[in-house]
């Protein structure tokens, strides 16, 4: 194969790969951001918090990372409960939320850095199952289990969001909140138990993406803020609160990185990816997936 | 019941506040301490290595007043988080010397966090002694900088020297070279040394780029190098990035002859523990190795200090990187001052420059811009790794010497990706 191919064609794969890494960080904030229109600027920093707790509970139990961070969307459920219980509490319902509850979340993400700190130390945390050292080659193209099984993991677990939101009751009633909140009250469903319970999930997927983030990298307690720009910017280019806008971004966002450090050099890469952001919102301001409200 | 209103929650997110900026006082024994004032990275991306720092300073600190104390004064330490943001660093250097009035002042760890903070203590006139700063006065020229870091004056002219003096000994010579590096000042100025000497010796440069600091994946980067077919590659890289580069280099079986050059990283335990056997044959940059050749005195009796406290403290259980540096950052301000008999910052300084300081990384000097007179750059190789279990990097033979000839305690072994 011409040399010049087979880098492409392996930026474009290890692209994809990435980008099922950046979709697992960035379905969350699609969730809350997207949907809720609440910016949860500490998403980054509670994925890495799950990153620190799978590897805890996967060493403790001697568990796969991506078992244990399935495991623990269940009190990160809760978690997420309790912050937006307490976010709407304090700031939603008071009509504060725009920069009060901004700097609601940037406090959140400062208390979760600042907290893995004092509980766990400064030191980069890990925990590789055996399949991250694997890696499967077919003809000139490699692929890393290390990359591979958190990308399986992600399109799983946003795949099983995407059904629940269209095919329950629940689910139509979170995506009826983001249109039209006291349209669904009119409904007799109250909008402020459906915003908790998608709160809930969002952080929930915080906890998958960090089992994600722990296979592909060591974590430390500052590793959210590499995410925080592409995050939003996934989100964003996607189209907020689509999941299929989400997950393609993601690739877009991922190909564009790799293709870019693959042929003109790494530091071009955010430039380049950023300006496709760019682009995609010039053509289609509401994102790829979006609709014009 | 009584509601938290949101008045009551600005004052508790206040107190808080309060308490996490509150300086960490250690209190000496007896009254009118000697004060050392200075920020630390306790938290943030330099967090690891200004925790350890800190626990060097500590043992330090203990070891000196159980002798007396400086002047006959208990020696206090007064230090603030500054978060490992450098637009923290001159507001609590500040703080430190108008507000606390201490009677010395040191940095913290990194050329990012010391640049910052010399504008304050020039001002004041203040003694400096710095930890593993990078050119820092190269820009200041300030005759009262002292700076604990091998590199030397001439950092272009020095960093990538033993790399590419080791090159040169290689049974097939090399011919071209590549070079990858972070956009940071340490990772561009070891970048630029290595280019610099390449071309002196008329070595080929086939890829020469930098990454940011979010790149998350190498793989396309270390593939665009392996698609030119350097005979040696050197890296500038910070953790957690040198982690994701060698992930990337043995995912991809990358076989250069010497791979490696300028990694910060694998000197740090835990990157240690995790990637094991990919560190075999790994050339890189280091300032400290438990050779045989670097049993100076006192290094011995520190790490057996560190060591024991390091698992609790939640620190690099070795300290086998900038732990001796920063404990022994605080013995040329000890010696100094037990020197000169008393706090005249000029006198101090003067001292500082005439004198020899026997420390736990050796006898040293520093030179007319406050960098050490000779420098000391080691190039070490990782040799017979073939697991992450970390008891060997506490003996000799795991991270053996290659550079500089006076230290030298090994032979290198090629290629870089070889199997221990």
């Amino acid at each position: 194969m011409d040399g010049d191919l087979a880098l492409l064609l392996n930026g474009i794969v290890s692209g994809l790969l990435l980008g099922g890494l950046y979709a697992a960080a960035a379905a969350g904030l699609a969730v809350s951001f997207g949907m809720l229109d609440i910016v949860n600027i500490a998403h980054p920093a509670l994925m890495v918090a799950g990153g620190f707790l799978v590897v805890l509970v996967g060493t403790a139990l001697g568990i796969d990372p991506l078992l244990a961070a399935v495991l623990l969307a269940v009190p990160f459920y809760v978690l997420g409960v309790a912050i937006y219980t307490f976010y709407h509490h304090f700031f939603e319902r008071r009509g504060d939320e725009a920069l009060q509850g901004l700097a609601f979340f940037f406090g959140v993400m400062f208390i979760i850095e600042v907290g893995l700190v004092m509980a766990f130390g400064p030191e980069q945390r890990f925990l590789d199952p055996p399949y991250a050292f694997v890696t499967w080659r077919i003809g000139e193209i490699d692929i890393p289990l290390r990359m591979l099984a958190p990308a399986l993991l992600a399109m799983a677990a946003i795949g099983a969001l995407w059904v629940f939101l269209r095919r329950s009751f629940t689910g139509l009633a979170i995506s009826a909140v983001a249109q039209d909140a006291e349209a669904l009250r009119l409904m007799a469903v109250d909008p402020v138990r459906i915003k908790r319970l998608a709160f809930g999930l969002s952080v929930a997927l915080a906890a998958i993406a960090g089992g994600a983030l722990v296979v592909v990298q060591p974590v430390e307690p500052s590793s959210g803020q590499v995410f925080i720009g592409r995050v939003f910017a996934v989100c964003i280019m996607g189209g907020m609160g689509s999941l299929p806008g989400c997950i393609l971004a993601a690739f877009l966002f991922g190909v564009v990185e790799n293709v870019t450090a693959s042929f003109y050099g790494p530091s071009w890469s955010p430039a380049v990816a950023f300006g496709w952001l760019l682009l995609v919102l010039a053509v289609r301001p509401q994102g790829l997936f979006g609709k014009l409200a | 019941m009584t509601r938290m209103t949101r008045r009551a929650l600005g004052r508790l997110a206040a107190g808080a506040t309060v308490l996490a900026a509150a300086p960490g006082l250690s209190f000496a024994q007896g009254s009118n301490p000697l004060r050392i004032g200075y920020s630390m990275s306790l938290s943030g991306g330099l967090a690891p290595n200004g925790r350890s720092s800190l626990l060097a300073h500590r043992i330090w600190q203990e070891d000196v007043n159980a002798r007396g104390g400086i002047l006959g004064r208990p020696v206090e330490l007064v230090y603030y988080d500054d978060q490992s943001s450098p637009a923290n660093v001159p507001g609590l250097y500040t703080k430190l010397l108008d507000v606390d009035r201490v009677d010395m002042v040191t940095s913290s760890y990194a050329t990012v966090m010391i640049a910052p903070s010399m504008p304050v203590v020039m001002q004041r006139n203040m003694c400096y002694v710095t930890l593993l700063g990078a050119g820092v006065n190269e820009a200041f020229k300030y005759d009262r900088y002292f700076n604990m870091n091998v590199t030397g004056d001439d950092i272009r002219a020095n960093y990538a020297k033993g790399f590419l003096d080791v090159a040169a000994r290689l049974p097939t010579p090399p011919r071209t070279i590549a070079i990858l590096a972070v956009d940071n000042e340490f990772a561009q100025k070891a970048a630029e040394s290595a280019r610099y000497l390449s071309k002196q010796r008329g070595l080929r440069i086939v890829y020469d780029r930098s990454y940011p600091p979010t790149t998350v994946d190498f793989t396309p980067t270390l593939r665009s190098i392996q698609a030119a077919r350097p005979d040696l590659i050197f890296i500038g890289s910070y953790p957690p990035d040198s982690n994701g580069i060698l992930r990337a280099a043995s995912e991809l079986r990358i076989t250069a002859q010497m791979f490696g050059g300028g990694m910060i990283g694998p000197q740090i335990a835990a990157v240690q523990a995790q990637l094991g056997p990919i560190l075999n044959n790994l050339v890189t940059w280091d300032i400290y190795s438990p050779e045989p050749t670097m049993d100076f005195p006192g290094i011995r009796a520190f790490q057996e200090k560190y060591r024991a406290r390091a698992v609790q403290e939640q620190v690099d259980v070795l300290g086998n990187y900038l732990q001796p540096y920063a404990y022994a950052q605080m013995q040329v301000v000890e010696q100094a001052l037990n020197r000169v008999g008393k706090l005249d910052q000029a006198a101090l300084a003067g001292d500082m420059h005439a004198s020899i300081f026997n420390t736990v990384v050796g006898d040293i000097r520093f030179g007319a811009h406050g960098e050490w007179a000779e420098p000391r750059n080691l190039l070490v190789q990782f040799q017979g790794i073939r697991d992450g279990d970390l008891e060997k990097y506490k003996k000799p033979g795991a991270k053996v010497i290659l550079f500089p000839e006076s230290l030298k305690s090994g032979e290198l072994r090629i290629p870089y990706g070889a199997p221990a």
